[in-house]
């Protein structure tokens, strides 16, 4: 039991040197910007540009509506496979996971072609249809998490008999999703969301592509052409990813308890 | 005669070539307690789903308040359900729960308040308005679940196996609630179970249902005393059945083994020589013969299960054997297995089984 215990912590301890060695070097890496000194001076740099800023901002406020785009998506059609389409789980599946094997870089130059300035739908002719179609691109690259934390979240539902519960008492379609079916899956959407986030955040590809001032291009301009700004950078992300995943667990107190006790 | 309630009518269930349902009718009285009653597959959810909406029918008319509903969505039919897994809502409270048809009619605020303490006193549990259902017993939930279910007054109440999930005790206190409940509000209510015991004792009427069908609606005690068929003698209540042979059709004779017992007008056209099945009930049939008992039977103690209260004997007569209770005595020790022993009943109890 006690040798079990010693290896347990043995293990603990290599995996989180493993994680945090590389994190704590770059961290002091950031600090030496002022020769001779640790010093603040390349998170005053990083946080002072004003290209900083407006990129982050940018990527925040797509991150949003690409969970937005996202749930209004994936929660309605992984419910209704759940609930009357089962057969069309595998082929669902399979679709979802296209992103993960056909590159983002694919993704957009046929986003290029089929909707440029001559096409009919031509999404790239203005700022806001280049960005809505960022948007949209960044939903599809997100799918194969939102789909599967969703669809992992309505297995532990009774989504049939909550369905028809809801039916009965008079329900229709919309106050089934937005008042019985979401509420009770909010924990796997917050997932969803959060790895939606992090996607985005730090998107390169489809942002650069379709040329928007994106934090993914700026942080690959910075890393590009400085030195300890991009090790500052790389600890910021880290802090909002943290600041991400803490907001989540804090939500989650407030999310409700499914637990469907036998008697 | 008064127009039923709730009609189905001629009403048939195919999925694909499989026929779960084939031409179910039944007519249910305002204020009736019925009951459906089978084993697993029978169809007797099926026609409860479709009086709800959850299933379409293939053919066949459902009609409720003179009003045919039988392509009616569920929320457009004002029918309440109490599910076999309880379906409460985990992210509402229990007041939440049994408020929630009443918001989505867009009731005002102060009127669900006082509705949901209504119910919360009908259902016994005033305190629990604020907990979630996860705080809950079994028993509870499923009380909050028929609460929530009659709170909308619906216009019919439809149990789908609502006790199959609680453990005995429980089962047994809240049928009779159940029943009282539906009693005081005289909501027509149709209740699906597979426990005989729970249709018996509650129902104003039971339909027993096999392979798709009703093969016979009646009273507990129609259904349990008259049986119509061989199947329903023998899926309610215990049934001892005798193989026998027609010895003289016009006096009503039949062999049971090497015995003779008289039958008068119950043969139903059977000829001499032909062999039939003859049933008994365990209480309608004694150990030594009893007043009122006009036939008996020889044979020999195979079994005996000291049960307490309770002694249940089992009777080798022939090749048949005959299973029956006799109340413990203090002062009589029971019998003993190989003894010789003699039943008796009335041959008016005996039934011959089609």
């Amino acid at each position: 039991m006690k040798s079990g215990k010693f290896w347990a912590w043995v293990v603990f301890g290599i995996g989180t040197a493993y994680f945090f060695i590389p994190l704590l070097a770059t961290f002091e890496f950031s600090l030496r910007m002022r020769r001779g000194v640790h010093s603040f001076d390349a998170y005053q740099v990083v946080l002072g540009d004003p290209r900083f800023q407006a990129t982050f901002l940018y990527s925040v406020i797509a991150a949003i509506f690409t969970i937005i785009l996202g749930v209004l998506i994936v929660v309605p059609a992984a419910y209704w496979i759940r609930l009357r389409l089962p057969q069309l789980r595998p082929i669902v599946e399979f679709i979802t996971l296209l992103p993960l094997v056909i590159p983002a870089i694919v993704i957009v130059f046929g986003y290029i072609r089929m909707y440029g300035s001559n096409s009919p739908l031509p999404f790239l002719a203005s700022d806001l249809g280049a960005s809505a179609l960022l948007v949209i691109g960044y939903a599809t690259l997100a799918l194969p998490y939102m789909y599967r934390a969703v669809d992992t979240g309505l297995r532990t539902i009774d989504v049939r008999t909550l369905t028809e519960a809801a039916q009965i008492l008079g329900a229709g379609w919309s106050t089934i999703i937005a008042r019985v079916i979401l509420p009770n899956v909010l924990i796997a959407v917050l997932s969803g969301a959060f790895l939606t986030f992090a996607i985005v955040i730090g998107e390169f590809t489809m942002a650069s592509l379709l040329n928007r001032p994106a934090f993914g291009p700026y942080l690959q301009n910075i890393g590009a052409n400085r030195a300890y700004e991009p090790a500052a950078l790389a600890i910021i992300a880290f802090a909002i990813t943290w600041g991400c995943m803490s907001l989540i667990q804090i939500l989650s107190r407030f999310a409700p308890k499914s637990a469907n006790r036998p008697n | 005669m008064a127009e039923p309630f709730l009609s189905i009518q001629h009403v048939r269930k195919s999925y694909g070539t499989n026929t779960v349902v084939q031409d179910f009718s039944l007519d249910v009285e305002p204020g009736e307690f019925v009951s459906f009653l089978g084993p697993s597959g029978c169809g007797k959810t099926t026609v409860l789903r479709m009086v709800a909406g959850f299933e379409e029918p293939s053919a066949g008319k459902i009609v409720v308040a003179g009003k045919d509903i039988t392509r009616l969505k569920p929320n457009q039919r004002n029918v309440g359900m109490v599910f076999q897994a309880y379906a409460l809502f985990p992210n509402l409270t229990v007041a939440q729960n049994i408020g929630f048809g009443l918001k989505v009619a867009g009731m005002a605020k102060a009127a669900i308040d006082a509705r949901v303490a209504e119910m919360l006193d009908i259902i016994k549990l005033p305190q629990m308005a604020d907990r979630y259902p996860y705080q809950l017993s079994g028993g509870q939930q499923q009380r909050i679940a028929l609460a929530r279910a009659i709170a909308p007054k619906p216009k019919l109440l439809l149990l789908d196996e609502p006790l199959s999930a609680l453990d005995a005790k429980v089962r047994v206190s809240l049928r009779e609630e159940i029943r009282s409940i539906q009693k005081k509000l005289g909501i027509t209510t149709i209740f699906v179970t597979h426990d005989q015991e729970e249709a018996l004792s509650i129902s104003d009427r039971i339909a027993v249902m096999y392979g798709g069908k009703a093969e016979q609606v009646g009273t507990p005690f129609e259904i349990y005393n008259r049986p119509a068929t061989k199947f329903v003698a023998n899926f309610v209540g215990t049934l001892n059945v005798l193989e026998g042979k027609v010895t003289d059709a016009a006096s009503g004779k039949v062999q049971v083994n090497t015995q003779e017992v008289s039958l008068k007008g119950k043969l139903n056209g059977s000829k001499s020589g032909d062999t039939l099945s003859l049933a008994l009930r365990p209480e309608a049939i004694s150990l030594a013969r009893q007043p009122g008992h006009d036939t008996s039977l020889s044979g020999e103690i195979a079994e005996v299960h000291f049960l307490g209260s309770v002694i249940r004997v089992r009777v080798g007569i022939g090749g048949n054997t005959v299973s029956l209770d006799t109340f413990n005595n203090s002062t009589t020790p029971p019998p003993v297995v190989g003894d010789k022993a003699d039943i008796s009943f009335s041959s008016g109890d005996m039934l011959v089984l089609h």
